[in-house]
């Protein structure tokens, strides 16, 4: 048997080289995936490989899936099968939404507290030997982990282990016991992001972390009183989208200290944040995303796209065949502007998932996601898509069966 | 039998534990009854085969459930895996595949037994004379050939109603299906015919000249299913068939079951008005059809859903014994069968089991995730 393995040692052009860590190890490990899927079955059990040339290489360098751990906590061994499914997808991103609103699973060696009163239980956290594992384990299947801080909204979880970290909100002249988004006009909380982040930094080996900064919801903000004098003296009347870019400014420049890039939410961008040139602006919303797409390309900024795979979205009926038909370049936009668009993820958030579903949920309708952001534009017929996503799901199963076995859970 | 067993899962549930560890149970009186007799689920094993612990672990959840009717549709148009003494070759042409995707007489006897021990019956559906297009590999003859013009066209339809070969098959066929099924009811389906294909044959336009039928191909299919239904009662079963055998105007006995699965175009509140109205009993099914996902806590729209709420006397409310819930197997196989049914099923438990004022939600949103959590541990 003589195989030829011609991969083109290609990158995404147009990226800073800090963006394609562990270079050998992602380029090599999707072309033994490759080789894997080439091995098939004759009539009496042998399998084989006929000879083969393979020519073989993606269209997107970010091709991620987003797993969320807050809405629902999903145990060490689901997100490690879900690794190996990733791999076997030619996935190389896992985008850790690790913490929100509902809970916060992730231990921090510097602020134990955030966990032992953010998380559901002492039984649903991630030690920093869990964490490792997972970093360790994506690495060794060519799959970067970059980890989201979600703020400054999503934090509601974060309020029970720092105190004052949260704005308390009000009702007239008294504080009603709730609190909002993280309190962006006190130096505590840049003394807690400061060393925080210098934590995460240290903890999470990829040049980027995601800083979230989605959904910020102004009206805890508007009702609190210190909130609204900080608003007069730094002469920012009663937009508070400049309260939010300033925020967002000082956790920017406390990451980028550590020599770390970023990624964040459109709203950043829409917003008007001052962000730094290598800046990866995800997109996420449904409405126009390719009117978005055409904004942030034509500022300047790297963008990936996520918001046509929503996956947690589900349906009746075939809908992997509208993830496949999405189209990442079809946007008005130069050709400058189209090589800014480095790949997309494919989401799977967790308000009405946890182990129990899933694997069934996301696989394997990622798989469309996972060819659309490898394959070649041309690649686009779903009769014959339907043709090898239905062997090559028969072909995940017999590896997950056979994995179970292996592992002793079968 | 059935009663103490359902006993017995209501003392189940008053277990608790506390935060030693220790398992507890307060004393307790339990007065509870269900408020329909038939509480069914509905598992496809033709779209999709499903291994027989998938089955049996439906069971399982189904008695913790309180659902006491285990609805099988076996057979459809993409397979058969049912393994017929008398027809061998059906599920050996007929399944996906004749050696691994087959329910052995034995296995369903294990299904059967299983079920048993849990207090739940088990309702086979072999669905005729559409949804049988697996049937014609191993039975050459039972389907009608398609016609393109004068020539047949390769393809095959629903069964022959013309032939007495046709007749002779059932009358064997459901012979074996009726000792092998213990339960009084069989499940005769009788939906979806589609009259295309008969349309085109010319031996049954020319059957249609002969009988006076016209035009009119529901008179046709209302020929076999009473045939059908004939054999069925002389081999002293009884039946449930899906609404279009009502709603097409076959002659069918008084104590026929109908079921009511169809949104539209008759709303289902209709369509069980004019089924009692009739004076027969009635399933509901139609917003039921959980293989129907959605985003988002679709618990809630099945939760309710009151079936007694249709213009009617009393009588007619009478008439309505239950309800199925039904998950469709297109989409549906051992990979994603439970976390599909479960808990979302329990809804539609609570709702055939509990009284028609038992419908806070907030109540059993706490109650259900409650549920949800015994039933993972």
């Amino acid at each position: 048997m003589v195989l030829f393995l011609t991969k083109t040692l290609r990158t995404s052009t147009g990226l800073s080289s800090r963006y394609l860590p562990w270079v050998f190890g992602f380029f090599f490990f999707p072309g033994l995936e490759t080789f894997s899927q080439l091995v098939h079955e004759d009539d009496y059990g042998s399998f084989l490989v006929n000879e083969t040339e393979i020519n073989d290489f993606p269209r997107f360098a970010h091709r991620g899936i987003l797993l969320d751990t807050s809405r629902h906590y999903l145990p060490l061994k689901s997100i490690l099968t879900n690794l190996d499914a990733m791999a076997f997808n030619k996935f190389n991103v896992l985008h850790w939404h690790i913490v929100d609103d509902q809970s916060f699973p992730y231990q921090s060696v510097y602020f134990p507290e955030l966990s032992d009163k953010g998380a559901y239980s002492c039984n649903h956290i991630y030690t920093p030997t869990d964490v490792r594992l997972v970093i360790e384990y994506a690495r060794l299947r060519g799959i970067r982990v970059i980890p989201e801080f979600d703020t400054p909204g999503h934090t509601q979880s974060w309020g029970k282990g720092q105190k004052d970290l949260l704005t308390p909100c009000y009702s007239g002249e008294r504080p009603t016991g709730s609190f909002g988004p993280v309190n962006p006009i006190l130096n505590t909380t840049y003394d807690f992001m400061t060393k925080f982040f210098k934590e995460i930094s240290s903890v999470f080996p990829d040049a980027y972390i995601h800083l979230g900064g989605d959904e910020v919801n102004f009206d805890c903000w508007k009702s609190n009183p210190e909130v609204k004098e900080f608003m007069k003296k730094q002469g920012f009347g009663t937009d508070y989208a400049k309260l939010e870019s300033y925020y967002i400014q000082k956790i920017l420049d406390i990451v980028f200290s550590y020599n770390k890039e970023y990624m964040v939410w459109q709203e950043v961008f829409d917003n008007k944040v001052q962000l730094k040139p290598d800046t990866v602006v995800q997109v996420w919303m449904e409405n126009n995303y390719a009117h978005e797409l055409s904004s942030v390309t034509g500022a300047g900024f790297t963008a990936i796209l996520a918001a046509p795979w929503y996956l947690d979205y589900i349906s009746y009926g075939q809908d992997w065949k509208k993830y496949y038909s999405v189209e990442p370049l079809n946007f008005p936009g130069t050709e400058k502007q189209k090589k800014l668009l480095i790949g997309g993820e494919a989401c799977l958030w967790g308000e009405f998932v946890d182990a129990t579903n899933l694997t069934p949920r996301l696989w394997p309708r990622a798989s469309a996601v996972g060819e659309r952001l490898w394959s070649s534009r041309n690649v686009t017929n779903l009769q014959d898509a339907y043709k090898r996503l239905t062997s090559h799901r028969c072909r995940m199963l017999r590896c997950e069966h056979e994995q179970a076995i292996l592992s002793g859970i079968a | 039998m059935c009663g103490f067993l359902a006993g017995l899962e209501t003392f189940s549930q008053l277990v608790g534990r506390d935060e030693n560890g220790m398992y507890y149970i307060n004393n307790t009186e339990i007065v509870d009854f269900p408020r329909f007799p038939h509480r069914g689920l509905l598992l496809d094993t033709s779209r999709h085969y499903l291994p027989l612990r998938a089955i049996l672990e439906t069971l399982d959840v189904m008695a913790y459930n309180k659902f006491n009717v285990f609805h099988w549709h076996i057979v459809d148009d993409p397979s058969f895996p049912y393994e017929s003494l008398t027809f061998p070759e059906l599920s050996k042409q007929g399944a996906f595949h004749a050696m691994t995707h087959i329910y052995t007489a034995s296995d369903v006897q294990t299904v059967i037994e299983y079920a048993r021990l849990r207090g739940i019956r088990v309702v086979a559906e072999f669905d005729t004379p559409g949804h049988t297009l697996s049937w014609g590999p191993g039975a050459p003859g039972l389907l009608t050939p398609c016609y393109l013009g004068k020539d047949p066209s390769g393809t095959y339809g629903p069964i022959n109603p013309i032939l007495n070969s046709t007749y002779q098959f059932v009358t064997s066929l459901f012979q074996e299906v009726s000792a092998v099924f213990p339960d009084f009811f069989l499940h005769l389906g009788g939906d979806e015919v589609d009259f295309t294909c008969w349309k085109s044959n010319p031996n049954i336009r020319a059957f249609m000249k002969e009988m006076g039928f016209g035009e009119d191909y529901k008179k046709l299919e209302s020929f076999y299913i009473q045939r059908l239904l004939d054999i069925i009662s002389s081999l002293g079963k009884g039946y449930i068939v899906w609404q279009e055998v009502f709603d097409n105007a076959v002659k069918v006995r008084p104590d026929t079951i109908i079921h009511v699965w169809k949104e539209n175009p008759t709303p289902y509140t209709e369509e069980m008005a004019n089924v009692t109205k009739a004076g027969y009993r009635a399933l509901l099914s139609a917003p039921w059809y959980l293989n129907r996902i959605s985003y988002g806590q679709d618990w809630m729209a099945a939760y309710q859903v009151e079936p007694l709420k249709f213009e009617g006397s009393s009588e007619q409310k009478a008439r309505v014994i239950g309800g199925e819930a039904c998950m469709w197997g297109e989409y549906v196989d051992v990979t994603n069968l439970a976390p599909r049914l479960w808990p979302r099923a329990g809804a539609v438990a609570e709702r055939l089991w509990s009284n028609a004022t038992v419908r806070d939600l907030q109540d059993a949103y706490t109650r259900l995730a409650d549920f949800r959590c015994k039933l993972l541990g």
